[in-house]
């Protein structure tokens, strides 16, 4: 069980934000931090992690005390038994795929683990291959490995999968879901990819201007007409029958248009219609 | 007839030097990168003085300060028995001021130029501070560490006002190469100031040679 209160002025290029947040997350459970950007997801991560000192609160993880103000008591991001995956990868340059991972056991810790996240995380393969070389999909599965090397019973995203295409990103969340089970890890990821929030996690907790807005399940988050649940695009072209050719993400679709005739370059919302199982 | 004394000097005083401004500098440019506070920038303002001030103006006050007449100088001499003034010990401590930012700056950058994050990873992975700089930051600085160890010896060796002023010119003692070549001048020996001058460009030449060569097999090899 993690439970925390943080309370930090943080800098934003909106000016000054006071971040102020408690929650209480259960072991074993997936949690994703949604919000826009700004709203302080990831200082939140970093607090927890103890790379930031918060200015006031607390952190207790399985009745350790790893951060108190009122104690004066702060934990070092050494002895706080986290695995953290980076938005940049933070990979080491001057290390290949394998040394990147054994990098983080201490010398008289068995090596067995690292083959063993090596074929789960599915780079047996690339083992002495330099980071240089890797695509950002196979960093990032090098970065996923190395963090749960000691395996450590948290662990802690940020933002790991926003500058993957959407065919790895598929993949490697599945990686990341087979690696919450299988390590039994209580997992926080900082994500504004509603799809991957649904896909992964079991609570989703809305951050907005640094406060939490919204405890609840990624379901009935999404489900509840939230700007997330809405599926919009943009009209491309229309044609004489009335069908609109609409730009959803990366996909061209061909609608039928309703009674107010949009125009080109319109913003449209699609609501949509019975659902087809595909075989 | 040439003495190859003041060459050898001068290779003892460089690659002293070197040596030493090689293993301040390392944990004083750690330091230095990362989070500014009023004292950092006030270290690091101090630590660039020698790139502005005139060589002569330092070894001046180093003069003064060794000298055995002011305090500092008596102290070292009643308490260590040791006089710096016109020594090779006190040439050595001069360089070692007067050579203090070609060190530290390239190792500074280098150390800034990393993402704070391979800093943190390795931190969150258990590693200590010592761990994280031995085995993460310095190995991917390594061009960085090449240019301020070449540039501080390639300094050393040019250095004129410095050495004057606090070694004077004190054959096998003080005369480095630089000192010799303003002797032979003086003297009208022009052959021997050639020489002395040619060995050191020659020198100057391969050393950067080297440096360019090696950071660009770095950066064909994408090391860092």
């Amino acid at each position: 069980m993690i439970s925390f209160s943080l309370q930090k002025t943080l800098h934003t290029a909106e000016g000054e934000m006071q971040l102020q947040v408690n929650a209480q997350v259960e072991k074993g459970k997936f949690v994703s931090l949604y919000g826009a950007s700004g709203a302080g997801k990831t200082s939140i991560l970093r607090m927890l992690a103890g790379f930031m000192k918060p200015d006031n609160g607390f952190i207790n993880v399985n009745n350790a005390v790893w951060y108190d103000a009122s104690r004066e008591r702060d934990l070092a991001p050494q002895q706080r038994k986290i695995g953290f995956v980076f938005q940049d990868y933070a990979l080491f340059p001057n290390m290949n795929v394998r040394e990147n991972i054994l990098f983080a056991l201490d010398k008289n810790e068995p090596r067995n683990i690292v083959d063993e996240l090596l074929e789960v995380t599915g780079l047996t393969n690339l083992a002495t291959r330099k980071i240089q070389t890797l695509s950002g999909g196979q960093q990032q599965r090098v970065a996923l490995a190395r963090a749960i090397a000691k395996k450590p019973p948290i662990l802690l995203l940020d933002e790991p999968l926003s500058a993957i295409d959407n065919l790895m990103r598929e993949q490697l969340q599945d990686t990341l879901k087979e690696i919450h089970q299988r390590y039994a890890l209580t997992t926080i990821l900082v994500s504004h990819n509603p799809r991957e929030i649904i896909k992964l996690s079991d609570i989703v907790i809305h951050l907005e201007q640094g406060r939490f807005r919204q405890q609840t399940t990624p379901a009935l988050f999404f489900q509840n007409g939230g700007e997330a649940s809405k599926i919009t695009g943009n009209i491309i072209s229309i044609d004489k029958n009335g069908h609109a050719v609409v730009l959803i993400e990366n996909r061209l679709v061909s609608l039928p248009v309703a009674e107010e005739r949009p125009a080109v370059n319109d913003k449209v919302e699609i609501s949509c219609g019975d659902l087809k199982k595909l075989s | 007839m040439i003495e190859l004394a003041p060459l050898w000097l001068t290779l003892k005083l460089a690659l002293s030097t070197t040596l030493i401004l090689f293993i301040i500098a390392v944990p004083l440019a750690n330091w230095l990168t990362g989070d500014k506070n009023i004292f950092k920038v006030i270290v690091q303002a101090i630590v660039s003085m020698p790139l502005v001030l005139p060589p002569t103006v330092i070894g001046f006050y180093l003069l003064l300060a060794f000298s055995p007449g002011n305090a500092f100088g008596k102290w070292l001499e009643e308490w260590f028995n040791i006089r710096l003034v016109f020594s090779f010990s006190g040439l050595l401590i001069a360089s070692v001021i007067y050579s203090l930012p070609f060190m530290v700056h390239p190792i500074h950058s280098g150390l800034s130029s990393l993402s704070p994050s391979l800093k943190e990873a390795s931190y969150s992975l258990g590693k200590t501070k010592w761990q994280t700089l031995m085995k993460v930051l310095l190995p991917n600085i390594k061009p960085s560490l090449l240019t301020a160890i070449v540039l501080t010896f390639a300094h050393t060796v040019g250095e004129f006002g410095v050495v004057l002023m606090i070694g004077g010119n004190m054959p096998g003692k003080t005369r480095t190469a630089s000192i010799a070549i303003y002797d032979e001048v003086d003297a009208y020996h022009y052959y021997n100031a050639n020489v002395y001058a040619g060995i050191l460009l020659a020198l100057s030449f391969v050393i950067l040679l080297i440096l360019y060569t090696f950071n660009r097999k770095m950066q064909q090899a994408k090391f860092y």
